[in-house]
C-alpha cells in the first residue's frame, strides 16, 4: 500500500468536522432567500463550502507526495495554554501578583532548562513589575493581592 | 498646492508633544518586543493594542504606526543577528544580512537596513499623500457589489502569500469567514453560534484570535527548538557603512522603494511580497562585489526598503477603503473601530486631521526609528542574548494581561488559550494563520455587502458583476487564482519559498 500524505488527510478531516459542526447549528437559523438572507444563509453556505474544501483536501492526501504527521508536543501545549487559563482563574480573586507568578511557573515547566532556581526569581520579579505597571500605573481594575492579605 | 496644504494639516495634528511622545514610546516598545525572537509585528501589535484604547484616536493610531515600524525593524534585527526572522517579510533580509553578520559586518547591515527603511518610508509617505485622495474619490462611488468584489480580490491575494499549498489556504479563508459570522446577525441582531454565552454576542474578540494564532502557537513550537539559541550572537562592531557601501546601496534602495510602494497597495499584498520581489530584481540587476546569499549589501538594502515602503503604502487601502491589506492592517482597523471610527472613504472628508495626521506620523515614526535604533543597537543585541526560557514566560504574561485588559474579561483569556491550541495544531498540519485572520476580519464586512447587494437586486446574483469596477476586480481575482493554479508559476512560487527557508 502506498503511503498517504497524512498531514493533508488530517487537515481535510478537521475542515470537514468544523464545517459540519457549524452547519448543524446554522440550519436551525432562519435561512431566508438570496434576496433577503436570514441569519443562517451566509454561514450555512460557508459551512457547506468548508466541508467540500475539506473533502477535496483529504482527497489530495492520495494524490500528493506522502508526508508523515508531525509530532504534536501535547505536554508543552497544555502547559503553555494551561498557564493562561490558570492566570484567568486567579486574576480576579487572588490578585495579579499570584496569578502572574502562577502563569510564569506553569509555563516555565515547558522549558527543558526548567529549574526552580531561575523560575522562582523570574516569577517574583515579573509579578512585581506587573503589579506596579499594569495595576498601579495603568489602573487595570484587578486586585494586586488576595483580599485576606490586607 | 494641495499636497503641501494637506501635509501641513497632518503636521499640525501629529506634531504635538503628546503625540510625539506616544510615537516615540511606540517605536521603542515596538522594536523592543519585535526584537524578541519569535514575535513578529502582528503578535507585537496584538499584544500592545490594549494600551492604546484609552488614547484619543489620532494618538492611538500614531502610536500603533510607531509600534508597527518598530516591530518590523526589530524583526530585521533578529533576522540579521541570529538568522531568526521574526516575521515572513524579514525572511529575505536574513539571507544576506546574517551572512554579513557572520563576517563581522552585522552593524553595517543593521545601519543599512535602518537607512533603507527611512528613505523608503519618506518616499512612500509622499506616495500616500499623492495617491490616497484620488483613490478615496473613486472609493466613494463604490457600492456593496464593488466592496464585495474588492474583498474577494483581497482574500485571493492572501492565498498567494500563504506559504504552502493552495487548497488548504483556501480552507483557512473559509474557516476565517465562518468564525467571523459568530455573534449577532448584522440585520436582525439574532445571536449566531454563541452557544448562549453573552461574551460571544459581539463576536469573537479578534485580539484574542490574533494573539493565540500568531503568538502562543509560535511560542509552543519555539520552546522546544530554541533552547539556548540566544547565545550565538556575533559581536557588533562598526555601525558606519563605508563610502563604497553607501554608493552601492543607493540604487537598490530606490528600486526596492519603487517595488514596495506598488506592491504594498494590493489587497493581500504588502510587505512580504515586496521584499521577495525586490530581492529577485536585485539578484538580476545589481552587480554586487560578493555573490548574493553570502553577504551582499544590496541584498539587505533592497528588500528592507521594499518591505518598509510596502508596509507604508498598505495603509492606502486601509484608510481610503476600510479594507485591510494584511493582518497588521486588520488589527489597525480593529483599533479604529474600537475608537468608534469606521475606516473608509468618508474618513478623508470628515476627519482630515486623523487621515493626514496618520500619514505624517508614519514619516515621523520612521525618523524616530533611525534616531533611536542606531544608538540603541547595542541594547537590542544584549536583549537577544537573553536565553529564550527566561523570555517566553514574560512574553506570555504580557500577552495574557494584554488580552485580559481589552475588555477586562477572563473569557478573552480562554479564547487566547483555545486559539493558541488551534493555531499550534494548524501550524503542525502546515496551515498558515494569516489568511484565516484576514478572512476573519473581512467576514462581517463581506457578508454585509453581499446581503445588501443581493437585496438591491432582489436576489439576482448578476448584480455582483453589473459595474465595470466590480467586473474588473473579480477578473483580477480570477487571474491571480488561475496564475497560482498554473503549474509554471506554482513551481516558481515553491522555489521562491524554498530559497528563503
Amino acid at each position: 500500500m502506498r503511503a498517504l500524505n497524512v498531514k493533508r488527510l488530517w487537515m481535510g478531516f478537521v475542515f470537514v468536522a468544523i464545517g459540519a459542526a457549524f452547519f448543524a447549528v446554522a440550519r436551525n437559523y432562519p435561512m431566508g432567500t438570496a434576496g433577503r438572507m436570514g441569519p443562517g444563509y451566509f454561514p450555512a453556505m460557508l459551512a457547506m463550502l468548508l466541508m467540500v474544501v475539506g473533502a477535496l483536501v483529504s482527497l489530495q492526501s492520495v494524490l500528493t507526495a506522502p508526508e508523515p504527521m508531525e509530532r504534536l508536543d501535547i505536554a508543552r501545549l497544555l502547559l503553555i495554554c494551561g498557564s493562561v487559563v490558570v492566570f484567568g482563574l486567579l486574576v480576579r480573586t487572588a490578585g495579579i501578583a499570584l496569578a502572574a507568578m502562577a502563569l510564569v511557573l506553569v509555563s516555565a515547566l515547558a522549558s527543558r532548562a526548567f529549574d526552580l532556581r531561575w523560575a522562582i526569581p523570574l516569577a517574583v520579579a515579573l509579578a512585581a513589575v506587573c503589579a506596579l505597571v499594569f495595576v498601579r500605573l495603568l489602573g487595570l481594575p484587578v486586585p494586586v493581592l488576595p483580599p485576606f492579605a490586607y | 498646492m494641495d499636497l503641501i496644504a494637506n501635509l501641513a494639516i497632518g503636521f499640525d495634528a501629529a506634531v504635538t508633544p503628546l503625540n510625539l511622545a506616544y510615537c516615540f514610546v511606540g517605536v521603542l516598545v515596538g522594536t523592543l518586543i519585535g526584537a524578541l525572537p519569535g514575535l513578529g509585528p502582528v503578535a507585537t501589535i496584538a499584544m500592545l493594542l490594549p494600551i492604546t484604547f484609552g488614547l484619543p484616536p489620532v494618538t492611538s493610531l500614531i502610536m500603533l504606526a510607531g509600534i508597527y515600524y518598530g516591530a518590523q525593524y526589530g524583526g530585521s534585527t533578529t533576522a540579521i543577528l541570529i538568522n531568526l526572522p521574526g516575521e515572513s517579510s524579514s525572511v529575505i533580509t536574513a539571507l544576506d544580512g546574517y551572512q554579513m553578520a557572520r563576517k563581522g559586518r552585522g552593524g553595517v547591515a543593521l545601519a543599512v537596513s535602518a537607512i533603507g527603511s527611512f528613505v523608503a518610508g519618506t518616499i512612500a509617505t509622499i506616495v500616500i499623500a499623492l495617491c490616497a485622495p484620488p483613490l478615496a474619490q473613486v472609493a466613494i462611488q463604490f457600492g456593496p457589489a464593488e466592496y464585495f468584489a474588492l474583498m474577494v480580490l483581497g482574500l485571493v491575494g492572501s492565498i498567494v502569500l500563504a506559504q504552502g499549498p493552495l487548497l488548504p489556504a483556501f480552507g483557512m479563508i473559509v474557516l476565517g469567514l465562518l468564525l467571523g459570522t459568530v455573534g449577532a446577525d448584522p440585520e436582525t441582531s439574532a445571536p449566531r453560534f454563541s452557544g448562549g454565552l453573552p461574551e460571544l454576542a459581539d463576536g469573537i474578540g479578534f485580539v484574542a484570535v490574533a494573539m493565540g494564532l500568531f503568538g502562543i502557537a509560535e511560542m509552543v513550537s519555539n520552546v522546544a527548538t530554541m533552547e539556548g539559541k540566544g547565545s550565538a550572537i556575533r559581536k557588533v562592531t562598526s555601525l558606519t557603512p563605508t563610502r563604497s557601501d553607501m554608493r552601492r546601496i543607493v540604487a537598490p534602495i530606490l528600486r526596492g522603494t519603487a517595488i514596495g510602494s506598488v506592491l504594498g497597495v494590493l489587497p493581500g499584498g504588502g510587505a512580504i511580497l515586496a521584499s521577495f520581489a525586490a530581492y529577485s530584481v536585485e539578484k538580476k540587476v545589481a552587480r554586487s562585489e560578493v555573490p548574493f546569499g553570502s553577504g551582499a549589501i544590496e541584498g539587505v538594502a533592497a528588500p528592507e526598503a521594499a518591505n518598509n515602503a510596502g508596509a507604508q503604502t498598505s495603509f492606502i487601502p486601509m484608510l481610503t477603503l476600510g479594507i485591510p491589506a494584511n493582518p497588521v492592517m486588520a488589527l489597525m482597523i480593529g483599533a479604529l473601530i474600537i475608537q468608534g471610527i469606521q475606516p473608509g472613504p468618508a474618513i478623508l472628508r470628515e476627519q482630515p486631521q486623523l487621515f493626514w495626521g496618520v500619514v505624517v506620523s508614519m514619516w515621523i515614526g520612521n525618523a524616530f526609528l533611525v534616531v533611536l535604533n542606531l544608538p540603541l543597537i547595542g541594547l537590542w543585541v544584549r536583549l537577544l542574548s537573553i536565553p529564550y526560557h527566561l523570555l517566553y514566560p514574560a512574553i506570555l504574561l504580557f500577552c495574557a494581561i494584554g488580552a485580559f485588559s481589552v475588555s477586562n474579561s477572563t473569557f478573552d483569556l480562554w479564547l487566547v488559550a483555545g486559539f493558541g491550541a488551534v493555531g499550534y495544531v494548524f501550524s503542525k498540519l502546515g496551515c498558515e494563520p494569516a489568511p484565516l485572520v484576514l478572512a476573519f476580519i473581512l467576514g462581517p464586512m463581506m457578508e454585509d455587502n453581499l446581503r445588501r447587494a443581493l437585496m438591491l437586486s432582489r436576489g439576482d446574483p448578476s448584480a455582483l458583476v453589473s459595474s465595470p469596477i466590480s467586473i474588473g476586480l473579480l477578473v483580477a481575482a480570477a487571474v491571480i487564482l488561475l496564475a497560482i493554479i498554473s503549474p509554471a508559476i506554482r513551481s516558481g512560487r515553491m522555489k521562491a519559498f524554498q530559497e528563503s527557508a
